[in-house]
C-alpha cells in the first residue's frame, strides 16, 4: 500500500462522517424552520381537479359543492378544520389575517358537531366566507386528508395548486402561499 | 409475545361485514395499507379515527363489487403510493427494489478486484534450483 492509498483509507471514514453530519444538520435545520415534516404525506391532488362533492352548510352559511368552488371567480382556500383540533386554534389568527387581506377562505368542518363548530368560531373568530359540514368525513377522504387542519388552494379552473397539512404559520403563508396567490391572481 | 394473537383494532363487531369471504378480503386489503396517522401500522391494526373510516370505506367498496385491485387503486388515487405498505415496483422505486442486487454486484466486483490485484505466485523452482535446495537441506 502506497502512502497515498493509506491516507485515502484513513480519511474515507472521516469523509463519510462529514457527509452524514452535514445531512443531519440540514434535516434538523429544515425541521426547525418548519418546511420539512418527516410524517408529511405529499398530496396527489396537486395539479389535478378538485374532487367532486356537495356538502350541507353550517348555519347560517349555506352548504357548497365543488362546482361552487370552481364558479368562484378567484382562487379559493379550502380549509378543513374542527373544534376538537388544537392546531386549528393556533391557525385561527393566521386565517383571520388572510381574510383581512381579502383571500376568500371556505371552511369545511370535519367530523364535528354543529354546536361545537359554532362555539369554536365564536371563540377563535370566523375567517370563512362559507362553511360546509363534512360530519362523516367522507369528502375529506376524497381529498386525501389525514388530519386537521388541512388547507387546499384551488385556482379559478378548479385545479388544486397547493396543499398544507397541519396548522399554517405566518412563515408558511409568507414563504409559499402568498407568492402562489399573487401568481394566480 | 410470540404466541400472542395479532391485535386487531376492529373491536366493534358492527364494523365487520356479514359475508365472511368479503370480510376476509377487506382484512387482507387493510393489512396492505398504511394508516396515515400512525404511519407504521396498517389501517386494519390502527385505532385511529381515520383508519376506522378507511376500513369502513374499503368495506363499502367491496360490497359495491370492487375487486381487490380496484380498492387499492381507489386508496392510492387519494393518498398516493405512500399508503401501500409494500411499495410497487416502478421508476420511482427502482433503486429501492434494486438495492439488494446492486449491493451483491458491488460485493462481487470488490472480491474480483481484490483477487485480480493479488500478485502472481512465484514461479516453480527450476530443476537446477531444486537440486541445489536438496543439497542444501541435506544434513
Amino acid at each position: 500500500m502506497t502512502p497515498i492509498q493509506r491516507r485515502v483509507m484513513l480519511l474515507a471514514p472521516l469523509g463519510f462522517a462529514a457527509i452524514g453530519g452535514v445531512s443531519f444538520w440540514t434535516l434538523l435545520e429544515r425541521l426547525r424552520e418548519g418546511n420539512y415534516d418527516p410524517h408529511g404525506v405529499p398530496s396527489v391532488l396537486i395539479g389535478k381537479p378538485l374532487p367532486q362533492f356537495s356538502l350541507p352548510g353550517q348555519a347560517p352559511s349555506e352548504g357548497f359543492s365543488s362546482a361552487d368552488v370552481i364558479a368562484a371567480d378567484r382562487p379559493v382556500l379550502l380549509n378543513f378544520f374542527a373544534s376538537w383540533c388544537i392546531p386549528c386554534v393556533q391557525e385561527a389568527p393566521v386565517l383571520m389575517t388572510l381574510k383581512q387581506q381579502g383571500t376568500p377562505i371556505w371552511g369545511i368542518a370535519y367530523k364535528d358537531k354543529a354546536e361545537a363548530t359554532t362555539d369554536f368560531l365564536k371563540q377563535n373568530g370566523d375567517p370563512y366566507a362559507r362553511i360546509a359540514r363534512d360530519e362523516p368525513g367522507t369528502v375529506a377522504i376524497d381529498f386525501g386528508l389525514y388530519g386537521v387542519p388541512e388547507t387546499y388552494l384551488v385556482d379559478r379552473s378548479g385545479i388544486v395548486r397547493w396543499r398544507w397539512a397541519g396548522g399554517m404559520s405566518d412563515d408558511v403563508v409568507r414563504q409559499s402561499l402568498t407568492p402562489l396567490l399573487q401568481s394566480l391572481a | 409475545m410470540l404466541f400472542a394473537l395479532p391485535a386487531f383494532a376492529v373491536s366493534d363487531p358492527a364494523e365487520l361485514l356479514p359475508d365472511r369471504q368479503q370480510e376476509q378480503r377487506a382484512e387482507a386489503i387493510g393489512h396492505q395499507l398504511r394508516c396515515l396517522v400512525c404511519q407504521n401500522e396498517s389501517i386494519e391494526e390502527s385505532n385511529a379515527d381515520l383508519a376506522r373510516d378507511l376500513r369502513h370505506s374499503i368495506r363499502q367498496r367491496i360490497v359495491a363489487g370492487d375487486s381487490d385491485r380496484q380498492v387499492i387503486d381507489w386508496m392510492v388515487a387519494r393518498y398516493g403510493n405512500f399508503v401501500r405498505l409494500r411499495p410497487p415496483f416502478n421508476a420511482m422505486t427502482l433503486l429501492l427494489w434494486g438495492a439488494p442486487g446492486l449491493a451483491l454486484l458491488a460485493g462481487i466486483t470488490a472480491v474480483w478486484l481484490a483477487r485480480s490485484r493479488r500478485p502472481a505466485p512465484p514461479a516453480l523452482l527450476t530443476e537446477a534450483e531444486s537440486r541445489r535446495l536438496a543439497k542444501l537441506l541435506k544434513p
